[in-house]
């Protein structure tokens, strides 16, 4: 390695007599790379940095921390709360049955269902916001036609106090893109797992329960939390659904920050909602951790 | 040998209506190795799954002395299969992966352990012990495939042609490993290839297979020397096929008469099959059968290739020192150093 690197300073050392002009080696190969940190400047770095920036002003422009005060309290304290209890169980509920959906497409499914099925999971998984709402509001709001139809077999939903723009209500809703979604993400590590270690392990007499425990769900296990971390991140930032769904009145991070910034806004407004961004992208952070630690341990096994 | 250890009797399975094994029936002795040879998708693998239990058998039986394993689930049957490659599993060390058929079988941790490290050792891989699966070179993933397979003590052990994904230096040094190892231990042992120069190399005896059934089991010698048919004569090394005329249990062939092995054939034109080393050749102007067209030196022995006068190529094996003299474009007589001979209608 070492000889290497001292042969293409040695070539370069030797440039400047016929070329006058010498660009440092380190340099050189940064170069190609320049557009890729051009943009990843300009479209991640920058944004963030001038988002932490504002939310720490105050209304006159100083420092203060207010902003993150009032954020860590009523209501904005509730939206959080909420927000990651609809990210976590919304991808919870969308992932166990999605794997296990998952593994009988890929294993025991014909190809022909697993055609159609990948094709509607695309649709499904992809149908979101506006249009998602509606489709539910127009079968289970109060005047959708389920809730009608049940009406006349004498099943009164909202007797029993549902309604789409509670928790529960919404949660429903999500899972009907965060269930296709699991299932897309998660099928090429079903297809990864070989027959052969099924096969060896029955042959060295493992069962099939601890084919699953030794080697199935130990190999697996990466992939499931790295969709499940896909769906909360969905799950936990998805706006215009439930925007649309609850009109707007729900106490969720995402509707917070968009009834700060809706309209006519004044410094605090505009400063608390980069606030609770900038909060926003900490959690999103910190949800990523478990990811790395476990991934830490797979890379010693994976090529 | 009694060869009442192994006894599959009478297997047959369909996969759909591909008929994959036909009423096949093999008995190995104990202690034995005995190959399954025969062309891709004449029922290797299959048989080799039946006998593990890693497929269910249309009709058939399968015993093991006096146990019955017909209807028993492939993790109950003790068997150590090595499969094609990337059966190791990737999330456990070398050590974890040979050690797993003790660790099903209860065997308390530093035991496994220690048998592990004992089976690595045999098959050179010790230092190897704690890195993973992805870590190895081809050929290691086999060693410790075939040391996994091994460290239970199996009754029977399986090899689904454990060698075809590796290259030639590789392949023949393990194939002699997996010799000394089954000789060693003493493993019962069945091996499947479609390589015939692996199968005659390692077994006590090979069975050549053909469209789902067993077409002869003999020892290498008497499967090289006594084929059955023109099957096996072809398949297993090599055979020349000249044409020659029959009439009754005689053939006429390069101006000899020779004796018809196989009966079933009717008189007339036929197909002669001869091994190279019973091809001898002679130096002549007048009345030449064909002419050299190249030598190819092997060492103490050569290969010299004719060709006859209507086209057809023969080879002939003689030691270097005696063929030295067949330059290509000599012309030369044919005379055949065998009194029986396997015919065909061609
Ligand atoms: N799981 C299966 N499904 C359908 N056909 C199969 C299956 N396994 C084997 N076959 C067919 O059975 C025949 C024998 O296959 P196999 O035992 O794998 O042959 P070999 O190992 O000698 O190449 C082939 O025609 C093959 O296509
Ligand atoms: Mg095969």
């Amino acid at each position: 390695m070492s000889l290497v690197v001292q042969e293409s300073g040695k070539a370069n050392s030797g440039a400047p007599s016929t070329r006058g002009a010498t660009i440092h080696p380190a340099l050189l190969t940064f170069i190609p790379l320049l557009p890729f940190i051009l943009i990843f400047g300009f479209f991640f770095i920058y944004p963030i940095a001038a988002l932490v920036y504002v939310s720490f002003l105050s209304n006159e422009n100083t420092f203060t921390i207010s902003n993150y005060v009032t954020a860590f309290s009523k209501p904005y304290n509730q939206g959080f709360w909420n927000s990651v209890k609809l990210g976590l169980l919304s991808a919870l509920m969308g992932a166990i049955p999605g794997a296990i959906a998952a593994y009988f497409l890929e294993i025991k499914g014909s190809v022909k269902i697993r055609r159609v099925i990948a094709a509607l999971n695309g649709v499904l998984a992809n149908t979101g916001g506006v249009p998602l709402a509606f489709m539910f509001t127009a079968a289970l709001g109060i005047q959708g036609f389920i809730t009608v139809a049940l009406k006349y077999v004498g099943i009164d939903l909202y007797a029993n106090q549902f309604s789409l723009a509670t928790f529960s209500g919404v949660l429903i809703v999500y899972l009907y893109f965060q269930l296709p979604l699991m299932i897309i993400v998660f099928s090429p590590a079903i297809t990864s797992l070989r027959k052969e270690w099924r096969e060896a392990a029955s042959n060295l007499g493992a069962s099939r329960s601890k084919y699953w425990r030794h080697v199935g769900l130990p190999i697996l296990f990466p992939s499931f939390l790295a969709s499940f971390l896909l769906l909360f991140a969905s799950g936990f930032s998805a706006y215009a659904t439930v925007n649309a769904l609850t009109v707007g009145n729900f106490p969720l991070t995402p509707l917070q920050i968009g009834g700060l910034l809706d309209g006519n806004v004044s410094a605090t407004q505009l400063h608390l909602g980069k606030a609770l961004g900038v909060v926003m992208i900490v959690i999103s952070a910190l949800a990523v951790v478990p990811y790395l630690l476990i991934q830490r341990r797979v890379a010693r096994w994976t090529s | 040998m009694s060869q009442n250890y192994l006894k599959v009797k009478g297997l047959s399975k369909k996969f759909g209506n591909v008929v994959a094994l036909n009423n096949f029936s093999l008995e190995v002795a104990r202690g034995e190795l005995v190959t399954l040879l025969g062309p891709s998708g004449c029922g290797k693998t299959t048989a080799l799954r039946l006998v593990a239990g890693l497929e269910r058998q249309d009709s058939g039986t399968i015993f093991l002395e006096s146990r019955d394993l017909t209807l028993i689930p492939a993790h109950h049957r003790n068997m150590g299969m090595v499969f094609q490659a990337y059966s190791l599993f990737p999330n456990l060390t070398v050590a974890e992966n040979v050690a797993f058929g003790l660790q099903m079988r209860k065997v308390d941790r530093s035991a496994r352990i220690k048998k592990a490290h004992e089976l690595l050792d045999l098959v050179g891989l010790d230092s190897q012990s704690a890195r993973f699966p992805h870590q190895l070179s081809g050929g290691q993933q086999q060693r410790v495939a075939l040391a996994r397979a091994l460290a239970f003590e199996p009754e029977i052990l399986l090899l689904d042609e454990p060698l075809s994904a590796l290259d030639a230096q590789v392949r023949s040094n393990l194939r002699e490993e997996i010799r000394r190892l089954q000789l060693s231990l003493g493993t019962t042992t069945l091996f499947v290839t479609h390589d015939q120069e692996e199968a005659m190399s390692i077994s006590d005896r090979v069975g050549v297979m053909n469209e789902g059934r067993l077409e002869q089991i003999d020892t290498p010698d008497d499967l090289y020397n006594h084929p059955k048919n023109v099957f096996i004569a072809n398949f297993v090394g090599l055979m020349n096929q000249v044409s020659g005329t029959k009439t009754g249990k005689s053939v006429s062939v390069f101006g000899a008469n020779l004796k018809v092995k196989n009966e079933v054939v009717t008189d007339g034109r036929v197909l002669v099959y001869i091994r190279p080393e019973f091809v001898e050749l002679e130096c002549t102007e007048s009345d030449a059968d064909a002419k050299v067209i190249s030598r190819l030196f092997l060492g103490s022995v050569s290969q010299v290739i004719c060709q006859l006068n209507d086209g057809t190529i023969v080879h002939s094996l003689l030691s270097s020192r005696m063929s030295a003299e067949f330059a290509p474009g000599i012309r030369v007589k044919i005379r055949v150093n065998e009194d029986e001979v396997l015919v065909s209608n061609g």
